[in-house]
């Protein structure tokens, strides 16, 4: 609608109030929220002017900024847990990067030859969502396919509908049995969010997932915090007509991708905002994120960064009164100095609004805070035995005749 | 956890240009081979041979610079079931289909010899050489020993030997065979024989000597469909002869000699045993940078003459960084044995590197010998998509030799080891050596002397005085 005169810096906002009668707005409409940290509130000539059209803008700021509830997400794990609901243990924690893994399941490899173009998919769909959260952290794609890797689960048979489901109680068993398989955790770095495309083998086609009202679910896919997501592609029962098996499968990338984006968003913690009541909210972007989003998220991982930094040095420093063998090398104190300014400096820029140099010092705090507490060379003498350390008292029973002087 | 809610969608997505492409990237192929080869002892022995082949263009910066190449090696490591599940992973129809479904853990490893490998390699698609295919080939080689695990009988089959038998061809695989060995055997069956009769044999050179082989095809659907699995079983006739095998024209036996804990010598025998032909032979060694090499006294003899390498290269070992490595290039007279040897010392390491206190000592990698040996027959050129695995995994240009790599054993050594009680014998010592004397020599130089009252009183006054003196009150 309106067009973006120049670059936002991030953290920032800008709000342009517009005469009441402009046509710029639909009628109805008070204020419009744009994909580029710009906002635009319909103005009025009332007395109360400057306070109806303050609190106008308060509404729009609260929902296109940082608010009590991202504080809240950001600092769900430090806080104990009756206080705050499930949802807010849904993203992921703050990291350095992060590896998403594609895989399709095809446990009945004789029925279904299944082939997907995940590499166009990736590069089209995936590629400029991870672009647009590329200040974020560092993002690595990978994808495999899987062969006899079935769910854990035996779906039952509806004969209302002829077709198997899946209900809601079984779904937390359906993700174990097929982890061992992936292979993920074990070479990579950073944490992994792991998407799966099953195909259902033909014994158990076509398969639902219901959800706790027993109604199919729209999309067939469920996610699970912190993990990723899972998605079930039923085979269209007209391709069985030619009766040769295996039958070929060409996987339908967007519908796909549609679902495994939108959990994606889900999984990083970019949640539905706010919107103020008569307010338009822009249409989405084609990388699938707004900027103020990323601001947003960028505002929760500094202040999760930061929480997380006090918390290994304060640890460290408690665990260093209760254990008097441990040895702190210089590298070690450099790296506390390290943290503690980098906390300092994180939270200034936060206070004075730069975001992006507020989060990179909070990773670097992470970082040096991490380094210093996992040091291994803080345990060389953990072991130094109690009775080795007074064997230089050994002396003191025969020196006693010399000490008593007479 | 939450069921995806439904999109009331943020996101819009941009079709491409071109729509959707149908351009499929290339499939990968499988193909997957068992050799099961008896001996003439009773023994038998299988190798499984699993290779991916996929043809897309993996990033490579350049050509492999040689610089970049790395060797590393961890003597004495046990396998077990460890290692054997993570290497399953890798094949598609892992365990569930085609000749994985052999694979148990519990058969796999009762066995007397038991060897897995993973070889990656780059591989030319054509003869010129202009486009490459990546090439994943895994390889496990058993052998069933007849009295341990053949309970004392000689006959063989697939149920005996893996608890299991054949089903169903894995369906991801474009060829799917199992081969026996019949070689010995082939003229006339009254020695072995092998139940369900083969439809085809093959024919070929395998390691410089002829060898004939019965083919069982698991896509073939006769081979399946009449009784639903394929137990392969291997009967004897008449008992096996006892002859010994042929000896093989190239081993090897590495040793250490010498005595006590600062030197010793690392000598390697090399056999040529062709009666006529010489051949060269390259030798790797790595040895850790704890037994110092003196390279001044390395020497080749063969035949009691000096043997002088055609080609060495030796880079030195930096302590706690890198080991020694030394290669050598070492012509092997025909019938022969030729002995490298090369002294060295062993060093002393700093207290916390030591292995714990029950320990058998350190370990030192075996040597690597590479060799093309030439063989009795001659072999036509192997054709890589036509011949089976097992002839494939190191072919050679002309069949007048065959390639072998050869490990020799690794060795056990001792390193001079301190007494760790020391420390607290030293400190008992000294600080009573020096609270005897020191205490001795204050007394004397600065003891005093004052004249003292014939005592008067009883026995009690002199108990109390006693007393009285030890706690430094005067006395009455």
């Amino acid at each position: 609608m309106l067009d973006e005169p120049q670059e936002q810096a991030e953290g920032s906002l800008t709000v342009y109030v517009i005469s009441e009668h402009s046509s710029l707005l639909p009628q109805d409409m008070m204020s419009y929220i744009g994909p580029k940290r710009t906002a635009v509130v319909r103005g009025i000539m009332h007395r109360e002017a400057f306070n109806i059209i303050g609190r106008r803008i308060v509404q729009v700021a609260q929902a296109m900024s940082l608010t009590e509830d991202v504080l809240a997400a950001a600092l769900a794990d430090h806080l104990p847990e009756d206080k705050w609901s499930a949802e807010k243990r849904r993203p992921l924690k703050s990291s350095l990067g992060y590896e998403i893994t594609f895989s399709l399941l095809n446990p009945d490899p004789k029925s279904h030859d299944v082939h997907w173009d995940i590499e166009g998919a990736v590069r089209r769909y995936v590629q400029p969502f991870l672009n647009a959260l590329s200040a974020a952290g560092n993002f690595s794609v990978d994808s495999q396919i899987l062969y006899y890797a079935m769910l854990g689960v035996n779906p039952r048979f509806d004969s209302a509908s002829s077709s198997y489901y899946l209900d809601m109680h079984s779904l937390p068993h359906v993700i174990n049995p097929v982890e061992s398989r992936l292979g993920s955790s074990a070479a990579s770095l950073y944490p992994v969010l792991n998407f799966l495309l099953y195909v259902p083998e033909l014994a158990h086609s076509p398969l639902y997932i219901q959800d706790k009202d027993g109604a199919p679910v729209a999309t067939n896919a469920f996610h699970s915090p912190r993990w990723g997501g899972i998605m079930v592609y039923n085979v269209d029962s007209k391709t069985y007509n030619a009766s040769v098996l295996p039958v070929r499968v060409e996987v339908d990338m967007v519908r796909v991708m549609e679902v495994f984006l939108a959990q994606l968003r889900l999984l990083f913690g970019i949640a539905q905002p706010q919107v103020p009541p008569k307010c338009l909210l822009s249409g989405p972007t084609s990388e699938g994120l707004m900027t103020w989003e990323l601001d947003r998220l960028l505002w929760a991982r500094s202040v999760e960064n930061l929480a997380t930094a006090t918390t290994t040095l304060t640890s460290l420093a408690q665990l260093l009164g209760k254990i008097s063998n441990i040895v702190i090398k210089d590298d070690v104190a450099s790296e506390v100095y390290k943290a503690v300014a980098a906390v300092q400096k994180s939270a200034e820029e936060l206070a004075s609004g730069h975001l992006a140099s507020a989060f990179v010092a909070s990773q670097e705090a992470v970082t040096s805070s991490e380094l210093a507490f996992f040091d291994p060379s803080l345990l060389h003498l953990l072991y130094f035995p109690d009775d080795q350390k007074f064997d230089c008292l050994f002396f003191c029973p025969i020196s006693q005749h010399s000490t008593l002087v007479h | 956890m939450a069921a995806a809610m439904p999109l009331a969608l943020l996101v819009l997505l941009l079709l491409g240009p071109g729509g959707w492409c149908l351009a499929e990237p290339p499939r990968d192929s499988l193909r997957e081979e068992l050799v099961i080869t008896p001996l003439p002892s009773g023994d038998v022995a299988a190798t499984f041979q699993f290779r991916t082949r996929w043809d897309s263009e993996l990033q490579r910066e350049g050509d492999t610079d040689h610089y970049f190449l790395r060797y590393a090696v961890l003597p004495r490591e046990v396998v077990c079931t460890e290692n054997l599940t993570p290497w399953k992973k890798l094949l598609p129809c892992s365990s569930k289909a085609g000749l994985s479904v052999l694979l148990k853990a519990d058969r796999l490893f009762h066995t007397s010899y038991h060897s897995q490998a993973v070889h990656i390699r780059p591989v030319c698609r054509n003869a010129r050489c202009t486009s490459i295919s990546w090439e994943l080939r895994q390889t496990l080689s058993v052998v069933f020993d007849a009295f341990i695990t053949g309970q004392g009988k000689k006959d063989w089959s697939l149920f005996r030997m893996f608890s299991r038998t054949l089903t169903e061809p894995c369906p991801l695989a474009s060829e799917s065979r199992v081969y026996v060995d019949i070689t010995t055997y082939n003229q006339d069956n009254e020695t072995l024989e092998v139940h369900p009769p083969p439809t085809t044999t093959y024919q070929d050179v395998i390691l410089g000597t002829r060898k004939t082989y019965a083919i069982y095809d698991l896509l073939d659907t006769a081979m399946i469909n009449n009784s639903r699995n394929l137990n392969i079983q291997l009967k004897w006739k008449r008992p096996p002869e006892n002859e010994a095998p042929p000896v093989p024209f190239l081993h090897a036996q590495r040793y250490v000699s010498g005595y006590g804990l600062q030197k010793g010598e690392l000598s390697t025998l090399l056999y040529n045993t062709h009666p006529y032909r010489a051949f060269p032979v390259l030798l790797l060694d790595t040895v850790p940078w704890y037994l110092r090499l003196y390279v001044h006294t390395l020497t080749i003899t063969s035949k009691g003459k000096e043997n002088k390498p055609s080609y060495i290269h030796y880079q030195p070992a930096q302590d706690r960084l890198q080991p020694h490595l030394l290669e050598m290039l070492i012509q092997l007279p025909a019938n022969s044995v030729t002995k490298v040897s090369i002294q060295f010392e062993r060093a002393l390491l700093k207290w916390t590197e030591y292995t714990p206190d029950p320990n058998h000592g350190f370990y030192v990698s075996p040597s690597v010998l590479s060799a093309l040996v030439p063989s009795m027959v001659a072999a036509k050129p192997v054709d890589w998509e036509e011949s089976p695995l097992f002839n494939s995994l190191f072919p050679v240009s002309d069949g007048s030799n065959y390639f072998v790599r050869l490990y020799t054993e690794p060795l056990l050594v001792n390193l001079p080891t301190p007494d760790f009680s020391m420390p607290y014998n030293v400190i008992c010592l000294t600080c009573t050596v020096v609270a005897v004397c020191y205490g001795s020599f204050y007394n004397l130089l600065t003891r005093t002397f004052h004249i003292e009252e014939p005592r008067t009183g009883g026995l009690a006054k002199r108990l109390a005085n006693l007393i009285r003196r030890a706690r430094g009150v005067p006395p009455l």
